[in-house]
């Protein structure tokens, strides 16, 4: 197996390549304006490696370009190149009150809001119909949408996580209207919830033109650069959907930097278990992983300002990184940061905001910069400053572990000087080569995944989640994965309060291998 | 007279209080809330009144939202069904209601009252049947009060009502109900059993929409100010700290109907070395810590985020929450031997005698 993982963040973009299970080799290149370019560089000085070649000079057989990156969660933080978007809910006359994008921060709404339409359809908890589809206001709806010249469609059905006929039959309306309609089914991304997933699939729907251009400049990057491998996009949970789907679906890589960073210290560390510490210059990411997968955040994210609750990473975020700034009296770390003008405003480097990282240059942990210029700082205080660090450390830790005995930890990201040896309630601290490039080597490393998240009625638990696995294998097939190599990494059902007939909700989520091209 | 207008600042505090005070469930008042911010925003407008100002022979309608929370999730209480439950009692009976009234504060339909009195223009009572959420009808002051228990409505969206015109007994009520709001796909808007002014001002638990709006907004300015919102809460209500901790396990099982189970947690800060446990029915019934059976119904306990000061809920509570638990003081009709056999810890199955937290 070899296969290039690119990290494309907001300052560096890193590539990686991974060859019979080792990182052959890795670089960093500045983002550039036009992701293509930064890319193509990218690539350009991982073959300036040399590792990209046989030794007659031939190009090397790749397996696979997976990209991560936060471009499409950042164009919805941002509010920039977004499509506007005609919502269609299926459902009347329920929920009437409630309309699509009723809960979005008004700027966005305003942004994104192209039109609401409500009419009949959806069904029941268990999987009775609702009201019968109105095919009619269907089209109806379509025809204005047309006039209104909106071509990016989110369509949300009551309870399609169950039964999701009405919001493909309407789909197909749609597209009979509007031949180019880029449409989003709330059923595509997941779980019971209606407001919450409506407003994912018009997120989604949101990100179609962005999308498309973007993943399009990214298989342009790896055609210029005469690599001749298929591209995947990696996602919110540590697995990757060749480009297709991804185009489909921007929503589902909107995590994927920090899912990465962890995957990739789970590789890196050869631990599947473990809490990992993602420390960047502005801020740390602390998560758990599971099965050599990020613990998921099973609740309400939100993004942008807008509620959503689909398969994204639990992490918790805190203040501290490579470039916060110090102060002494008193010792205080963080949270605001020099950020990426850590090398000209850190004083180390002749500028005039301690940060941490002056800290480490001034204690020789680091060896970066001027030491004569932080030679002013004694033993005790960097140690204070360590220290308190320390202290932010261990009571993120503390927060994200959901057992009470030592874990290991893995420190990765730039600032991970920041992590000592030794921390309470943690049995190892583990710092690994290449843990800068993380996030790009969890990209290489991606597999494919299927979920299934449904209510099954007058069926025995252990039937319920056969049935549920065999769904979630079939999506996994579907997005890319080769059967064989598919396994159970998380299930779990729940009984569901005031339903009659033994009602339970079965979650299941299985991987698989890149099924060979 | 004092009524008084409900501002849109108080429907967020009543939200995050009603949360708090539906010790584990009754559901998050989320959509209710936003229901409630887009009727005010279309210019409808909610008054308070106090229960001391009813006559003794005027009819108020009690609102309840009944269902399975995941269902609510998906069809969302429209704010016209629920003021069309009342609307079909008032058709019913030939009553005009004085007021409407929550059967319970705690939870979602803490707020749901107000949605169906925007529309029909008539004040919320500033009182309750509750003084928090139950899971069950006759766990009700009324009920402990023997009160008549019917007659009951029952309407779905599409156009279904319908009326439970007699039952001899609170869980006959609980029981036909039940039925009909399955068959409507386990979610129905109703006006429960109407009540004279007289009722309500003896039965009745008083002064609650104004608590849980109290609690809301102690919780809210504290995390403006990044204070403790917990400390805010003691600070306005006279209840008890019992626990800080973090949840270790979490047991949840699906029986005759209800949510059951139990939530483990292991101590921090004071209580370092301390393990509590919560059995719950959808609401929080009765805390152990280390073996002692320390808080139990109809004491209120209530889990809250250790950092935000919000309502944590017996469906969602997750390993690694970082939680507080408190007491507050069960409403006095509760206390009553009647009151014990209706809502005591052996109503819900637990062979326990009632010690309150608050008896010293």
């Amino acid at each position: 197996m070899r296969r290039i993982g690119i990290d494309v963040g907001g300052t560096n973009t890193d590539a990686v390549l991974i060859e019979d299970g080792k990182v052959a080799g890795a670089v960093k290149a500045p983002t550039s304006e036009d992701v293509t370019t930064g890319i193509l560089d990218s690539l350009k000085s991982l073959a300036a490696t040399g590792v990209l070649k046989d030794p007659d000079g031939k190009l090397k057989r790749i397996d696979g370009v997976m990209i991560g990156t936060t471009h499409f969660i950042n164009a919805v933080v941002q509010r920039r190149h977004l499509t506007k978007v005609a919502a269609l809910r299926l459902g009347m006359p329920a929920s009437a009150s409630l309309p699509p994008f009723c809960d979005w921060p008004e700027d966005l709404a305003n942004l994104v809001r192209g039109g609401v339409w409500m009419v009949e359809g959806g069904h029941e908890y268990d999987g009775r119909p609702f009201m019968p589809l109105d095919e009619a206001a269907v089209t109806a709806a379509a025809q204005e949408m047309r006039t209104a010249g909106l071509k990016s469609v989110g369509i949300s059905s009551i309870f399609s996580p169950l039964d999701p006929s009405h919001e493909r039959r309407a789909a197909e309306l749609v597209a009979a209207v509007i031949p180019d309609a880029a449409i989003t089914c709330s059923s595509d991304l997941g779980r019971i919830g209606l407001l919450e997933r409506e407003n994912a699939g018009l997120l989604n729907a949101a990100l179609a033109d962005l999308s498309r251009e973007t993943i399009a400049a990214f298989e342009k990057a790896i055609d210029d650069s005469g690599i001749a491998a298929p591209l995947f996009i990696t996602q919110n949970d540590g697995t990757v959907a060749e480009a297709g789907q991804a185009r489909r679906l921007p929503v589902y890589s909107f995590a994927s930097g920090a899912t990465n960073s962890m995957r990739g210290a789970a590789y890196l560390s050869g631990l599947a278990d473990a809490m990992v510490i993602d420390v960047g210059g502005t801020t740390t990411d602390v998560g758990q992983l599971k099965l050599g997968f990020p613990r998921e955040a099973n609740s309400v994210v939100k993004v942008g300002g807008v509620r959503t609750l689909f398969r994204m990473p639990d992490l918790l975020s805190i203040g501290l990184g490579g470039g916060s700034h110090v102060t002494l009296d008193p010792v205080k770390v963080g949270p605001v940061s020099v950020g990426y003008r850590l090398l000209r405003d850190g004083i180390a480097f002749g500028g005039q905001q301690l940060t941490t990282t002056d800290i480490a240059v001034a204690s020789g942990v680091l060896a970066l910069g001027d030491r004569n210029k932080v030679a002013h700082l004694d033993k005790a205080t960097c140690q204070k400053v360590f220290a308190e660090a320390a202290r932010m450390a261990e009571e993120a830790i503390d927060r994200m572990k959901t057992e009470a005995g030592d874990v290991p930890l893995i420190a990765v990201g730039g600032g991970a000087f920041l992590i000592p040896e030794k921390l309470p309630g943690v049995s190892k601290v583990i710092h690994v080569e290449h843990g800068d490039c993380a996030n790009a080597v969890g990209a290489a490393i991606a597999q494919v995944s299927g979920e299934c998240d449904q209510i099954f009625k007058d069926m025995s638990r252990r039937d319920a989640i056969a049935a549920a696995q065999g769904i979630a294998n079939d999506r996994a097939v579907a997005a890319g994965a080769a059967r064989k190599t598919i396994s159970i990494i998380e299930s779990e059902d729940m009984p569901l309060a005031y339903l009659p007939g033994n009602s339970v909700r079965v979650r299941v989520r299985v991987v698989g291998d890149v099924a060979a091209s | 007279m004092s009524r008084r207008d409900i501002t849109a600042d108080d429907i967020e505090s009543l939200a995050v209080g009603a949360w708090i005070l539906g010790t584990g469930g009754g559901g998050n008042p989320y959509l209710p809330l936003l229901n409630m911010r887009a009727l005010y925003r279309e210019g409808y407008r909610v008054q308070l009144m106090d229960a001391s100002d009813l006559a003794d022979d005027d009819w108020v309608g009690v609102v309840a939202n009944m269902g399975a929370p995941l269902v609510g999730q998906e069809r969302l209480t429209d704010s016209r069904t629920l003021a069309r439950a009342v609307a079909l009692m008032e058709e019913h009976t030939g009553y005009r209601f004085a007021g409407l009234m929550s059967m319970e504060i705690g939870g979602a339909n803490g707020v749901r009252s107000l949605m169906a009195a925007a529309h029909l223009k008539r004040p919320v009572i500033d009182s309750d049947t509750m003084g928090r959420a139950y899971p069950e009808a006759q766990m009700t002051s009324v009920a402990v009060g023997g009160l008549r228990p019917y007659p009951l409505t029952a309407v779905d969206v599409r156009g279904l009502e319908s009326i439970v015109d007699k039952v001899p007994t609170w869980k006959w009520t609980e029981r036909v109900a039940r039925k009909i709001c399955v068959e409507y796909g386990s979610v129905a808007a109703t006006c429960q059993p109407p009540r004279t002014g007289a009722e309500v001002k003896q039965w009745a638990i008083h002064g609650t929409t104004t608590k849980a709006m109290a609690i809301g907004h102690a919780v809210r300015e504290a995390q403006r100010r990044h204070d403790d919102p917990v400390a805010a809460i003691l600070a306005v209500e006279p209840g008890k700290l019992l626990y800080k901790g973090k949840v270790i396990e979490v047991e949840r099982r699906a029986t005759e109907g209800f949510l059951r189970g139990v939530v483990r947690f292991d101590g921090l800060d004071d209580w370092r070395g301390s393990a509590m446990t919560i059995n719950f029915q959808n609401e929080w019934i009765v805390a152990h810590r280390d073996g002692e059976a320390i808080a139990m119904s109809p004491d209120l306990i209530c889990v809250l985020d250790s950092v935000s000061g919000e309502a944590v809920g017996s469906e969602t509570i997750r390993y690694g929450q970082r939680v507080t638990v408190i007491a507050l003081p069960p409403p006095a009709i509760f206390l009553s031997p009647r009151g014990l056999q209706h809502v005591g810890p052996r109503a819900f199955g637990y062979d326990l005698e009632f010690r309150s937290v608050f008896k010293t």
